[in-house]
């Protein structure tokens, strides 16, 4: 092999449209960097689709959405609704052939998906996201009460779940009061790093 | 009286599950002229064939016939335990009793009944059978090979450094054929010529080859052993024992051609060598484009060669040569893509094939290995490939899978990585097809560390639109169409049987499949062979194949030449049509029947009359023992040894004299 061999996944696609979409010459390459992951070692098996137990409920399904990032269609990827139905519980990573980390590449969509505010079609899993990421940040631990008021809140759906929430409340299992870390300096730290500038702070 | 013993196997169960093989053998037994009948379990294995030799022996048989398979399994086998015993090969018939009784029936007393008939008829027919003997017959210990591509030369090197004489007869001007063509050559991207020309060297020094350029197989007739074959040798216009190979003449001629070698992406002279290491260095006269024989003027090339070497009044020269076997390696022509019109028909300067882009890449190519589209000169920025041009597109009159497209893309699309460090590929592709060693992980390497876009999906069209030609496709993992501003388009074209294999395949009597690639014997276990004994097949002459497998054929051809001619000389089979010249009137039917060219019409004295007549005869080496002449024959003067007509009859009446 010469010396000159090129950077790995040189990977430009500025000449190509998809479905009458331009493609986004640089997606591509900040999914790689923010997921940590090579999307172009993925070669579409399915393998991820098949065993995915989510897939049912997604718009593009899991190996499709790794397709939409190789192809750099930025705007069907952070719009889908796939990136929120996934439940990150690493079905398809595990099985992956070529050991690809999906679910870090469907994390990464949502990290920016929320930078850029792209709007998602479930709201309601975008919201629960929203109003988890704040209570730890409070509490550096998860209240499951305040949770669940700020999410009823969230979404309007005041009345929902009432009697679930009074059995919980009956045995003991909500806490109306919140129980934060002793150090939450600590987790401060951890979001302020988390939240430097950028997309390209995830993974690496 | 004959002593006939009868041997009824189980097969396993194969047989002896629907067939009451004790009740056969015990009928058997009381058949006229059996005096021994017995079954086993395994004929067929070692304890098996000694019952039969034990049996021999002890009962003084002189005819067996065993009750089993298929002779076409194991009739030889039997013939040579029963010789083993001390009879005739020839005094053994198989009733076959699985294939056509318990393999194709389910009722147990029917299926007996019938392989007790089936075994009463070769009984009946075994005991009109006598010794046959098999003649020897000679065997030129010389080779041709047809073809001076990889296959062809490594074919030729193999047989002769075996020891033996081979001719190799090419008909352009030099060998090395595609190969000579390519850069590099996958997986472990060698460069074509650095591993190609050295065997050519070897060729051309070796003291067995003979290497013919410019020249073709005219006619073939004969058989294994011995074949005659008709070389017409093209006038070169240049005298070989005077030419230095100095290439003067070639810089001197003023006619400009394509080049046939460069694919039409560049220029050769009308006197020419196809490339430069060429072998032999000797360059030749393309008539048809010389000056000389288009205006009758011109004559430069005799002016400046310094040695004189160049003869415009030489001629072809047909001749007639001895071989006792013949390699057939003539390769492989690509599709012609312009006949496919949404990719513009061939009018796109920049869409070019897979084996012009090999041109282009190559150092000693039309643009000395500089990349740059036809059109203008400039330097890609954006390359889309398309494989499967042709191949699987039944469309097109191709349904099978070209092979090497896949592996060949994945190659031009790193090795223009290479070169061009920030152009785009694109790969449109149906399946990748990387099964050889090293090949997946070759075609991945291209997209994993190279950055090919690979596209699964096939190409719609393809236009000029300015100084661009755009793609038009689909990524059927999305379900969405594509489409890509390139500057330049690479199709993987489809391989194709030369335009002439038809022809050599019926000179050769040979045959072919339905796209013409040249049918081998068996697709398993008799690749390298063909129907005709002494014909052999290497490369891509018979299905599309990389250099890899075509250089393992090639070697596997060799060695089937060179088992051939460590015989000191071939056995006819015995079981042959016979004429009874006596009673034949030469009516000559059977000769136009015989679909062998078995049946001569010679002279002969009449034993009456004394006078001179003509009778037919059949030539032992070339006669199959087919029967068709046999069945033909007005005058039932031919018989069929092994089947005459005393021995089918009794057979016949067995079974209708119940």
């Amino acid at each position: 092999m010469s010396d000159d061999t090129p950077d790995k996944t040189a990977n430009d696609l500025s000449n190509l449209t998809v479905g009458g979409h331009r493609s986004d010459p640089e997606f591509f390459e900040r999914v790689n960097s923010l997921s940590g992951q090579n999307v172009s070692l993925c070669y579409q098996c399915g393998e991820c689709t098949a065993g995915c137990p989510t897939a049912f409920a997604m718009d593009f399904k899991p190996n499709q959405v790794s397709r939409l990032v190789q192809l750099g269609m930025a705007e069907e990827a952070l719009s889908c609704n796939s990136i929120w139905i996934c439940v990150g519980c690493e079905t398809c990573a595990t099985r992956c052939p070529k050991n690809v980390d999906l679910c870090a590449i469907m994390d990464a969509l949502r990290q920016m998906a929320s930078k850029r505010h792209v709007k998602s079609p479930e709201t309601d899993v975008q919201s629960f996201h929203e109003v988890f990421l704040s209570s730890i940040r409070k509490s550096g631990r998860m209240h499951e009460a305040g949770l669940i008021a700020a999410l009823k809140l969230k979404t309007g759906k005041l009345t929902k779940d009432i009697p679930l929430g009074l059995a919980l409340l009956k045995k003991g299992r909500l806490n109306p009061l919140p129980d934060p870390v002793k150090d939450k300096a600590a987790v401060q730290a951890i979001f302020g790093e988390a939240q430097t500038p950028g997309e390209d702070n995830g993974r690496q | 009286m004959s002593r006939v013993g009868v041997f009824v196997c189980w097969c396993g169960s194969n047989i002896a599950k629907t067939v009451d093989v004790a009740r056969a053998a015990e009928a058997a037994a009381s058949m006229p002229g059996v005096v021994f009948a017995t079954d086993y379990k395994y004929m067929c294995s070692e304890p098996g064939q000694n019952l039969v030799k034990e049996a021999i022996h002890e009962h003084k048989l002189d005819r067996i016939v065993i009750a089993s398979c298929s002779p076409r399994l194991h009739e030889a086998t039997f013939q040579r335990c029963i010789a083993e015993a001390g009879l005739n090969p020839y005094m053994v018939e198989m009733a076959n009793i699985r294939e056509h009784v318990s393999w194709v029936h389910d009722d147990r007393e029917k299926a007996t009944e019938k392989a007790i008939d089936i075994i009463r008829m070769l009984v009946a027919k075994v005991r009109r059978d006598f010794p046959l003997f098999q003649n020897q017959i000679p065997l030129t210990k010389r080779a041709l090979v047809i073809g001076g591509g990889i296959a062809g030369i490594q074919a030729a090197l193999d047989i002769a450094d075996a020891g033996y004489p081979v001719t190799l007869v090419e008909r352009t001007p030099s060998i090395g054929g595609r190969m000579a063509q390519y850069d590099k050559t996958f997986p472990t991207l060698d460069c074509a010529a650095c591993i190609l020309t050295p065997k050519m060297v070897d060729c051309v020094s070796h003291p067995h080859i003979d290497i013919r350029t410019y020249a073709e197989v005219e006619e073939v007739s004969g058989f294994v052993g011995n074949f005659r074959v008709a070389i017409r040798q093209k006038a070169k216009s240049v005298d070989e024992s005077k030419c230095t190979g100095c290439g003067l003449c070639t810089t001197k001629c003023p006619v400009r051609v394509n080049s046939e070698f460069e694919e039409d992406m560049g220029q050769r002279r009308a006197m020419y060598v196809p490339f430069p290491q060429a072998v032999p260095n000797i360059p030749v006269i393309d008539r048809e484009h010389c000056r000389l024989w288009n205006d009758q003027k011109c004559g430069v090339c005799a002016k400046v060669c310094p040695t004189g070497a160049v003869d415009y009044e030489q001629q072809d020269q047909v001749t007639m040569e001895e071989f006792g076997a013949i390699v057939v390696a003539t390769g492989f022509n690509m599709w012609d893509h312009r006949q496919i019109g949404e990719y513009g028909y061939g009018q796109i300067p920049d869409v070019i094939s897979g084996i012009q882009l090999e041109r282009l890449m190559n150092a000693s190519g039309p643009t000395e290995g500089k990349i740059v589209r036809p059109s203008d000169g400039k330097v890609p920025r954006s390359v889309v490939f398309v494989a499967c041009v042709g191949s699987r597109d039944e469309n097109h009159g191709h349904s099978y899978c070209s092979k090497v497209c896949c592996m060949y893309t994945a190659k031009h699309a790193l090795l223009l990585k290479e070169k061009l460090h920030d152009a785009q590929m694109y790969v449109f592709y149906m399946d990748i097809r990387a099964n050889g060693k090293g090949y997946e992980e070759f075609s991945r390497r291209a997209i994993e560390e190279y950055g090919a876009n690979y596209i699964r999906g096939r190409v719609s069209r393809i236009y000029q639109d300015g100084d661009k030609v755009v793609v038009k496709g689909a990524d059927t993992l999305l379900g969405k169409q594509v489409q890509i501003e390139a500057d330049m388009v690479v199709l993987a074209t489809a391989m194709e049987p030369q335009p002439d294999a038809k022809n050599l395949a019926r000179m050769l009597g040979i045959s072919t499949d339905q796209h013409n690639w040249f049918s081998e014997a068996h697709p398993k276990l008799k690749p390298v062979e063909v129907l005709s004994a002494g014909i052999y097949l290497a490369g891509a002459c018979q299905y599309p194949k990389d250099i890899p497998d075509t250089v393992a054929q090639a070697s596997g051809a060799a060695s089937k030449v060179t088992g051939l001619f460590a015989r000191p000389h071939l056995r006819s089979e015995p079981m042959i049509a016979t004429v009874d010249q006596a009673r034949c009137v030469a009516c000559q039917l059977c000769a136009g029947v015989c679909p062998f060219t078995a049946i001569e019409i010679v002279e002969i004295q009449d034993a009456k009359t004394k006078q001179i007549r003509l009778a037919a005869k059949v030539n032992e080496s070339l006669c199959h023992g087919c029967g068709t002449c046999a069945a033909g024959c007005r005058g039932n003067c031919i018989e069929l040894r092994g089947f005459t007509d005393a021995q089918v009859l009794a057979q016949i009446d067995a079974l209708a004299l119940m």
